[in-house]
């Protein structure tokens, strides 16, 4: 039986694969499962950027793009099909939105001179370029966001917190563990009390969590959640009466359909974020224009403006630029891999290259750097307004404590480079 | 016809009780043995491996395992989850520890220490059986896993909480880490899993094996016939835990490369692996391979026709993979009750008399 099922899949893998100019950009989604809520809006979101590209601009360079979709549902073991099954076709850079998956296809893809590009989330010190060549966390990681967190309640308390108690929340994970590091460090320097308080997956289960919250009382409450953990959070939040603007979620824990479910008791909810909310912006227009009014979304079509599409947008758009710089570089527009990774490398962000995308003030502007592939960590913080039902960005983009996160992510990668060998990228 | 038994005589004892005593049998095994040794190596690519193979075979391994434990023995496990972590992390411990030490030895030494983590989780069942030992089992699982997120010993202290596989060879063949040759891993593997298979169908074939059976069938009956149960029960739960033990220990190590124990070895996993035995038969070798086909080839199969050919869009395909899988499951058991080995079984009956059934 195998080996006939094997036949049919052969000739079904050959059926598959039309050689055509193009670049591929694998969109390893997730449209079911527990993460789906957050998946869904991202994976639309990448997918209609790359629409709008090929039906305005005719693509990139010339050169039309192809988002090849994948479902994961969040499974690694899923997610590496994908990545086997996608980078036969010229994949040029995963994107897979999940760190799990992420830490999977670090040395996978290195070893295949494909680039990933885990934008705001997988290995944060990634962001050390001389070690992992070929991944970047660019504009910022999970420990620049344990410190804007941390940032931002020293803001609100007039810069002094000792003695405060500040409780994690986090989804028992390499995601959920990422800042704990961090967090730990801060509070040696700031002087609060840090409890962990660690949520299962999928993360239905919380009632003892917030049962210890109740008792133990913590000034300030961050999380690190996703999916439907996000939602059951807030709820839990809002029936122990936990004042709503002392609970920060990282840029994962802050999407509209996270708070919604809890109605006007989230009002107040405050989410760090990677770019502007909203959908004021002159690229929206022409996604209007090019690609829903002529039926051309991905996905229902309902998601725009919403923040995980949002940063689907923007995750696509810094690729694309990384595309534009590539064929800067190396003059073919019909690049390979490695030549994206390049692109990537030189990748520089600024004001006009965001205005020029139609995204103006959409983003922090970056520079990336052979040594440094984790861009500058900016960070905004938002707040949730439940009457107007969105959320409102209360402080621009915001530098972290690079000086506390800098040596971790040096002392991590170090330790990465031993355990594996690997020669410097950068001499 | 094709398959029949006129002028295939055994002369001798150990001819009658070989595994494949009809000719025609034993040379398709040798001939799928040939296929899987001699010519798929040369053939694979990193996609055929990573999606197909490596998963079937390491799957199959752990398939073999629980089916000894609950197909041959009787006794209902659910922490097969928990089981595979104690094989991947002790593999990993023992990759770290001794990084000149070959893959072999870990991958067996790791079957070795889940082996005794079985026997201990396997002593409730001399007081408790059925259900209430499948509960305890499951407190297996939990407990494991715990154990595994909670104690950073077990990975090495690393900030993540995840365990990464370093480049590890065996006769100077990589086996584990990026760089891999497709062939290699899949030839590790495949040892692993014919190895597996040949020494739990021996075991079950000797007086260990009648022994588990006759626990299985009846414990009482089997005690005043003189089977020392608690001999019977904790070498059953020894062996299963090693086979599982191993395949914990390539799941990690060879096919995943970095795994985190809450989402790899949580308590779907002991699920699939039950319905594996389940479906593929319980009590049965073949069974052990038939069910772990058809969960891990199926959903790839269902995706590739959704995806590639039809064109349908990613989500729906992945709905409708669990409704078409589960439909069958449903099917297959209500068509035969007994699995897939059951079928196969019931068409060689038919086979051996066709065409002249009377």
């Amino acid at each position: 039986m195998k080996y006939r099922l094997g036949t049919m899949a052969v000739a079904g893998l050959m059926a598959a694969s039309p050689v055509m100019a193009d670049l591929v950009f694998p969109s390893l989604s997730y449209r079911t499962g527990p993460y789906a809520a957050g998946g869904i809006p991202f994976a639309d979101g990448y997918a209609d950027y790359f629409t709008l590209l090929n039906e305005r601009d005719g693509g990139i360079g010339g050169v039309a793009a192809r988002v090849l979709e994948c479902e994961t549902g969040y499974n690694t073991e899923k997610g590496v099909e994908c990545y086997e099954s996608t980078k036969g076709e010229g994949a040029l850079v995963y994107q897979p939105l999940s760190t799990g998956i992420t830490y999977q296809l670090i040395p996978k893809a290195t070893a295949d001179d494909i680039p990933i590009h885990s934008m705001g989330y997988g290995r944060t010190s990634a962001a050390n370029g001389d070690v992992f060549s070929h991944v970047f966390n660019y504009p910022a990681n999970y420990w620049n966001g344990a410190s804007a967190a941390i940032n931002h309640i020293l803001e609100v308390n007039g810069g002094d917190i000792s003695g405060k108690k500040i409780a994690l929340v986090y989804h028992n994970s390499a995601y959920g563990k990422e800042p704990i590091r961090t967090l730990e460090k801060l509070s040696e320097k700031h002087g609060f009390e840090l409890s962990l308080l660690a949520v299962d997956h999928p993360g239905q289960e919380q009632k003892s969590q917030w049962l210890q919250i109740r008792r133990e009382k913590p000034d300030n409450v961050i999380m690190y959640g996703w999916g439907v953990m996000n939602q059951v959070a807030v709820q839990e939040a809002a029936n122990i009466r936990f004042p709503m603007e002392n609970f920060i979620g990282i840029w994962w824990s802050g999407a509209e359909i996270d708070v919604q479910p809890a109605g006007d008791k989230a009002n107040g909810f405050k989410a760090l974020a990677l770019t502007a909310v909203g959908s004021d912006f002159p690229l929206y227009d022409d996604l209007q224009k090019y690609v829903v009014e002529t039926g051309k979304t991905a996905g229902a079509g309902d998601q725009l403006g919403t923040v995980p599409y949002n940063r689907g947008i923007y995750a696509a758009m810094l690729a694309a630029e990384a595309v534009k710089k590539a064929q800067e570089i190396h003059g073919v527009a019909d690049i390979t891999s490695g030549q994206m990774r390049d692109g990537m490398e030189a990748l520089e962000i600024t004001e006009e290259v965001m205005a020029a995308a139609g995204l103006p003030g959409f983003g922090p502007s970056f520079s990336v750097s052979c040594e440094n592939h984790g861009g500058e960590g900016m960070v905004a913080v938002t707040q949730w307004d439940a009457g107007a039902g969105k959320f409102v960005k209360i402080s621009d983009f915001a530098p972290t404590d690079m000086s506390v996160i800098q040596p971790l992510i040096d002392e991590d990668s170090a330790a990465y480079k031993a355990e594996n060998n690997i020669d410097s990228n950068c001499n | 016809m094709f398959y029949r038994e006129a002028g295939d005589f055994s002369t001798t004892y150990p001819q009658d009780s070989q595994t494949f005593p009809i000719k025609f049998d034993r040379w398709r095994y040798y001939a799928v043995l040939f296929v899987a040794i001699f010519v798929i190596p040369f053939m694979v690519n990193d996609y055929w491996v990573n999606s197909i193979f490596m998963p079937f075979l390491i799957y199959a391994i752990a398939a073999i395992g629980l089916n000894i434990l609950v197909g041959y023995c009787g006794q209902v496990s659910l922490g097969t989850g928990g089981f595979m972590a104690v094989g991947a992390y002790a593999c990993y411990k023992l990759m770290t520890s001794f990084p000149e030490v070959s893959m072999f030895i870990h991958v067996l030494l790791a079957g070795g220490i889940t082996a005794m983590v079985g026997v201990l989780f396997g002593l409730p069942s001399l007081r408790i059986k059925g259900f209430y030992l499948a509960v305890a089992t499951l407190a297996a699982q939990f407990f494991l896993v715990w154990l595994f997120n909670r104690v950073s010993w077990f990975y090495n202290y690393s900030a993540s909480g995840q365990i990464n596989a370093p480049e590890r060879d065996t006769f100077g063949i990589l086996i584990t880490g990026p760089n891999t040759e497709a062939w290699a891993t899949y030839l590790f593997c495949l040892i692993f899993t014919v190895l597996s298979a040949v020494v739990a169908r021996n075991l079950t074939r000797g007086s260990v094996g009648r022994q588990w059976m006759a626990i299985r069938d009846m414990d009482i009956a089997a005690e005043i016939i003189g089977v020392n149960p608690l001999k019977a029960k904790l070498t059953a739960f020894a062996v299963s835990s090693f086979f599982v033990g191993i395949s914990g220990a390539l799941f990690f190590a060879v096919y995943l490369g970095a795994v985190e124990v809450g989402e790899v070895f949580g308590i779907t996993k002991s699920f699939l692996v039950l319905f594996m035995i389940i479906i593929g038969g319980l009590g049965s070798i073949f069974g052990s391979f038939a069910g772990a086909a058809f969960l891990v080839l199926l959903p790839v199969l269902l995706k590739i026709i959704g995806v590639d050919w039809l064109g349908w869009p990613t989500d729906i395909v992945a709905h409708l993979n669990l409704v078409i899988v589960g439909g069958l499951i449903v099917v297959f058991l209500i068509a035969e009750p007994h699995g897939l080995a059951q079928l196969w079984r019931v068409a060689k009956e038919k086979l051996r008399l066709w065409p002249f059934p009377h």
